[in-house]
């Protein structure tokens, strides 16, 4: 009798839920927070970048270039390429992947350079 | 004695990735003073980048290969901290070094990302540990979000814990994308395909080499069991030569390419995906050691590194180089540099074991430079409206311009032209690309006067 061959895998992976980053390294965060982007409240983990807490959220960009109004998020994610520039509790061209997130951080997403206040 | 931060150390080590960190506790093993200047907040640099202490990871090596090397140092670092023989200077961002009366001045400017005061360190001697980035060669829509540095999505992971998206294709070339796709891919995203420029072939000519380095042996058939066993393909001579969507990453298409890595007419296939993350091996930072002066050469796959001796020495009297900035060779190779120079620092003949490790290692590095270094037909990836210079918004057409219509034939008359590599980044994300589009033959290593911002502010206030 013809028996359809047995899996190769007898691991349950298919059955697990899809792992995150923090069961791989089986972390316990301190508590979350609140930060904000152009208002809309998001979470945020003790310890992680902006561009972090962000791309946790799922959002991949938060600047627009100064020529062609592009979208833009982090790229290099050590400080190198300056893509993920953002406007943070006021203060324009800080760089996401490198600046931890604080409770109650208000980011935007910066236009340009970001000193449009400076233009006369 | 502890030291004090007004007195001149016997070293400063710019970096404390392996090759700093290494280095450094070794210097201190050897009864010297030593000076960790490094801008993270923790040791490890890129490789052992760590969970920030917050996010509290009880198995950060589960992104890692070889904790243990490192597990190790870190620990001697907190001993010799205590001892008060190393001092250990994090969220320091080195932007120059200066040779003063009787020392070497080591200029930083602090906090997460730099923006803080200026802080300066003494220092006998200087070791550069500055390591790498990753080299980035444009193809149309790399600019799109989604599409990450293989090495960003990478340090992402290992420090914040997040993925770019659910579905990710790793490409470029590289060993390196082996190990970003095994992390993302344990990290719960899915992987269809890791997509590789050159190719594995070139490793087996030179089969002495490697029956010489039987750890990258073992590493190598590591990552592939770990893509076997996430079930992601590995497609070789191939690119990502367009990127579909507009505000995210909706679908990449996949190129065959010649040995010339001309992209093979007809062969293209759309992928869905919603992140790309994307590198062509690593350039060394050598920001600090060119505005001293330290000599360069060019590497096998077409960067530029410093020029060392067999102790490590740069040409410059005073100032040591290791691990990535003396042409890029992996953590393994770092660590043992930085312990060659720690020794030659201290006045102490190394052993000959460290010295033939490192030799082995630096051989299977000129093996990995020739198997992915960039081919030349690369640029036909380029359309005329590709960015080339993401910071300026400079596409592949005005570059071509500038070089075929106005005569410019390297990096800096491009820029002069068309303000390529003139932005934030300071061309050290198109600079290999422009140099290529423009016909650069002699290479040259990026000649940066700061090697990390600095404001007015910080630059005009008087030292204290």
């Amino acid at each position: 009798m013809h028996r359809p061959p047995e899996p190769r895998m007898k691991r349950p992976r298919a059955r697990r839920p899809r792992p995150t980053p923090a069961d791989l390294v089986q972390a316990a965060p301190g508590p979350e927070f609140e930060i904000t982007l152009d208002g809309r409240a998001l979470s945020a983990l003790p310890g992680q970048s902006i561009a972090a807490a962000l791309w946790a959220a799922g959002v991949l960009s938060w600047r627009t270039t100064r020529r062609g109004g592009r979208a833009r998020g982090a790229f290099c994610g050590i400080g190198s390429c300056f893509d993920c520039l953002a406007t943070v509790n006021g203060t324009p061209n800080q760089r996401a992947c490198l600046v931890p997130a604080r409770p109650g951080d208000a980011i935007i997403t910066q236009e340009g350079h970001g000193r449009a206040d400076l233009t006369v | 004695m502890p030291i004090s931060p007004s007195d001149t150390h016997d070293l400063a080590v710019i970096g404390a990735g392996p090759a700093g960190l290494a280095a450094a506790v070794t210097a201190a093993d050897l009864g010297l003073t030593v000076a960790l200047v490094d801008a993270a907040a923790r040791p490890g640099g890129q490789f052992y980048r760590q969970p920030a202490a917050g996010l509290g990871a009880a198995r950060p090596q589960a992104l890692h290969h070889s904790w243990g090397a490192f597990a190790r140092r870190a620990g001697r670092l907190a001993a010799h901290r205590t001892a008060g023989r190393i001092r250990y200077l994090a969220e320091h961002h080195v932007w120059a070094v200066t040779r003063e009366a009787a020392h070497w001045a080591v200029h930083a400017v602090r906090g997460p990302d730099g923006a803080g005061a200026r802080a300066e360190v003494a220092a006998r001697t200087v070791l550069l540990a500055t390591g790498a980035y990753e080299r980035q060669l444009p193809f149309p829509g790399w600019t799109v979000p989604g599409v990450v540095g293989a090495g960003g999505a990478q340090a992402m992971l290992k420090a914040g814990l997040v993925v770019p998206g659910r579905r990710i294709v790793v490409a470029g070339s590289g060993p390196l994308l082996l190990a970003v796709a095994g992390s993302l891919a344990a990290a719960g995203a899915t992987v269809p395909v890791v997509v590789e420029a050159g190719g594995y072939a070139g490793y087996a000519r030179a089969p002495r080499t490697l029956a010489a380095n039987p750890r990258k042996l073992v590493e190598g058939i590591g990552h592939a069991a770990a893509l076997r066993r996430y079930g992601v393909r590995l497609r070789t001579r191939s690119a990502i030569t367009a990127v579909h969507g507009t505000d995210r990453v909706e679908a990449v298409t996949l190129t065959r390419l010649d040995r010339d890595w001309r992209p093979v007419a007809g062969s293209g296939l759309r992928i869905p995906c919603d992140a790309l993350a994307v590198g062509h091996g690593l350039v060394p930072q050598l920001d600090l050691a060119t505005a001293l002066g330290c000599a360069t050469r060019r590497t096998p796959d077409g960067t530029a590194a410093l020029v060392l001796d067999g102790r490590q020495r740069t040409t410059v009297d005073g100032v040591w180089a290791a691990g990535e900035t003396g042409g890029v060779g992996g953590a393994e190779l770092a660590l043992c540099e930085g312990e060659l120079a720690a020794h030659d620092i201290a006045g102490r003949a190394p052993g000959g074991v460290l010295l033939r490790h490192r030799d082995r290692l630096r051989r299977f590095a000129g093996v990995m430079a020739a198997a992915h270094a960039p081919r030349a037909g690369w640029s036909d990836w380029l359309r005329s409206d590709t960015e080339v210079c993401r910071c300026e918004e400079v596409t592949a057409g005005r570059v071509r311009e500038a070089v075929g219509d106005l005569g410019a034939r390297d990096t800096r008359t491009v820029k002069l032209l068309t303000r390529a590599g003139m932005g934030w980044c300071q061309g050290r994300m198109c600079g290999p690309a422009v140099a290529h589009l423009a016909g650069e033959t002699a290479l040259e290593a990026g000649r940066r006067l700061l090697a990390c911002p600095v404001t007015l502010g910080e630059l005009a206030r008087e030292e204290r």
